[in-house]
This record gives C-alpha cells, structure tokens and sequence, in this order.
C-alpha cells in the first residue's frame, strides 16, 4: 500500500479536520493534494507532531485532530504515545504511516523493521482504540470511525517505502504556521 | 520537604495572571507544589510529561489554538528539549514560556546537579534566548507578567530561572 493513495482516499475527510503532519514525504504528499489553512506541516522536531497534535487536542475540544505521523518520528518520541495515552483526547486521531525506514532521510531501516510493534506498544501504553490499517479499505474504515468516534483512535498503517519524486513545497515554514494559527483562532472562536 | 509553599503560590498565582491556563510539567523537588496547585485548579489543563520535550510540542500547539501555556520544568529538562526549543519554538517563532528551576547553583548540595547549573545560562545565551532569574517573591508576579509580555511580542522562547533563594527554605 502507498501512503499517498491512502492520503487521497482520506482526503475528503482530513480536508474538515485539523491536520498535523511530520516533515518529509507525508508533508509533500498532503500538500500535492491540495493546501488547506487547517494542514501544518511540522518541517522539523522530530517526534513531536504527536504532542503538538495533543497541545491542539486539548485546546480545541470542539475540532476534530489528526496527526499523520512515522515509525521514524515515532520511535524519537515513544513516551509521546504514553503521555497521548494518558490524556485521551477524545478530539485526537494518531496515524502513524509505518514504511520501516526513514526515508526522507536516506532510506535507513528503522527498527520496525526489525519487529518493534508501534501499535502493539500504543495498546500497551494504554490507547484504548487501536486499529492496524493495511489496507486502503480498512485505512478508510478507519479512519472514519477514528473520525466519528469520542475517543483517543491510533492508527497503525503498514506502508511501501515510497515517497514522492520531488519534495518541493511552495509554502513557506512561517507561511504555513501563521495561516494554520489564523485559522485556528476563527475556529476557536467560533 | 522544605520548599517554599508561599513562593510557589506567589509563582503559581502570577502565572495564572499573566493569561496561563495549560501548563506542562515532569516532576520535580522544587516544583512539587506549584504542580499540585495546578492539579487542584479546575480552570488550569496540567499536562504531566515522560519528557521535557514533548512539552515544546504541547505548547507550539497550545499556542496555534490561541491559548497561553507554560513548560515548568527543571533545568536538565531544559537541556533535554533543546532540539524541539530550536527545531520547533525558534524555528515556527512560537512565543513559549519557560519557567525553569535552577538547579545546581550557588548553595547547591547535590552533587548530580551541579554540571547542569554549571551550563544553564551559557546555554540560554546560546540559544539567543533571554531570561530572567527569580529570587524575590515581591518581584515575581511583574517579572513573569514582563517575560510572557516578551515571548508573545517577540514570538521566541523566554526563560525564567528560579532560584535556591525563591524555592527553597531552610
């Protein structure tokens, strides 16, 4: 399964949401589907969209919140998955796009590979609602329940190692961040 | 446990003035009371840690949804986030508050502690990072309104270091 054509199936949905991705190919790959003001795309900081996703989470109760998130990125912040765990926003989605390998980087395997189970580890750091997605059909399915639930959902995808021929964005970093800010603040105020 | 119960309600009760309402935090000696007084307050989110950094990313978030936060941390948790501090708050200018206590400092009896405090400050002048140090509880309400006053002008990180003086009683 490519990550881009589960992007694209899910699209439709993420496009209502408030969407937080890592760096590299998953930032490219949303963007090319088209920008919306709700997408962040967290050039850097490695293992943080998960708590940037729980700090928005947790400050926007009413607005729906879905990380698109990497085993890479994941595995720099496991505790992340904990402190996600504990909190539980119900608002909150964490998709993790597991392609064993730290692609945007060199394509280095990462230990997913090598049998680090992120969604067995998200169960036992306490996430009630853990779905592995390898599937576009299951991935949809979901991440519509994901979508429809009051509940903290971790999505665990399987994906090939493939990422995009260019990783050319234009939007600038600061661009993205005051756009994604202003919009927010409409929402929050809403 | 002799930390100051009176300057760690003067502490809490200026973060709450200067707008507050999420703060995260990992335990620590000197902030055991000021972490309670936000667990007890219902109008205060207290988002407990594994570790320090994830804070960064708490507050980057916190701060888009239009809400004012504050890591509380001790200085080693300073040390631990200074990847999210510049990969995330200085590179997406987020205006995050950091309020820090200042370990291994003058007075400092702990052995372990003592190579952090030895590299705090040159590590905050680093980082281009300003910061302010609280020893007397009668400025510290004006000086945590001023540093978020700077934070959320300047959109950079600001520290506040607490000091031996201010939290500890002996």
């Amino acid at each position: 399964m490519l990550r881009q054509d589960v992007l694209k199936a899910v699209y439709p949905r993420l496009k209502e949401q408030v969407v937080v991705t890592i760096m590299g190919a998953v930032a490219v790959e949303l963007y090319n589907l088209g920008h919306q003001p709700n997408f962040f795309y967290l050039e850097h900081g490695m293992g943080l969209a998960s708590s940037l996703g729980l700090g928005l989470a947790v400050s926007l109760p009413k607005e729906k919140v879905t990380v698109l998130d990497g085993d890479g990125s994941v595995l720099m912040n496991l505790g992340s998955l904990s402190t996600l765990a504990r909190y539980r926003p119900p608002n909150l989605t964490h998709w993790i796009f597991d392609n064993e390998s730290l692609l945007s980087v060199g394509g280095f395997p990462t230990a997913t590979g090598t049998g680090t189970d992120l969604a067995g580890i998200a169960e036992k750091a306490g996430a009630e609602h853990v779905a592995v997605a390898d599937t576009i059909e299951a991935a949809e399915q979901a991440f519509a329940e994901a979508s429809e639930r009051e509940g903290l959902s971790v999505i665990v995808s399987k994906v090939e190692a493939v990422g995009p021929s260019s990783f050319a964005m234009d939007i600038s970093l600061l661009e993205n961040r005051f756009q994604f800010a202003r919009h927010l603040q409409g929402l929050a105020g809403r | 446990m002799p930390v100051s119960v009176k300057n760690s309600e003067i502490l809490y009760a200026a973060l709450k003035s200067a707008g507050i309402t999420l703060l995260s935090a990992l335990p620590e000696t000197w902030l055991v009371h000021v972490m309670q007084m936000a667990e007890d307050d219902p109008d205060m989110t207290l988002i407990r840690l594994n570790k320090e950094e994830e804070g960064v990313g708490i507050s980057t978030g916190a701060h888009f949804a239009g809400r004012k936060s504050a890591m509380l941390m001790q200085n080693h948790g300073l040390l631990t986030s200074v990847n999210g501090i510049v990969s995330v708050a200085q590179l997406y200018r987020i205006p995050l508050l950091m309020v820090i206590s200042y370990r291994g400092g003058m007075g400092e009896r702990d052995p372990w502690q003592t190579e952090g405090g030895r590299v705090t400050e040159p590590l905050l002048r680093s980082l281009g990072i300003d910061y302010g140090k609280l020893s007397d509880p009668a400025t510290v309400a004006h000086e945590v309104q001023q540093a978020q006053t700077l934070a959320e002008s300047s959109l950079r990180p600001v520290a506040l270091l607490l000091t031996r003086d201010l939290m500890w009683e002996e």
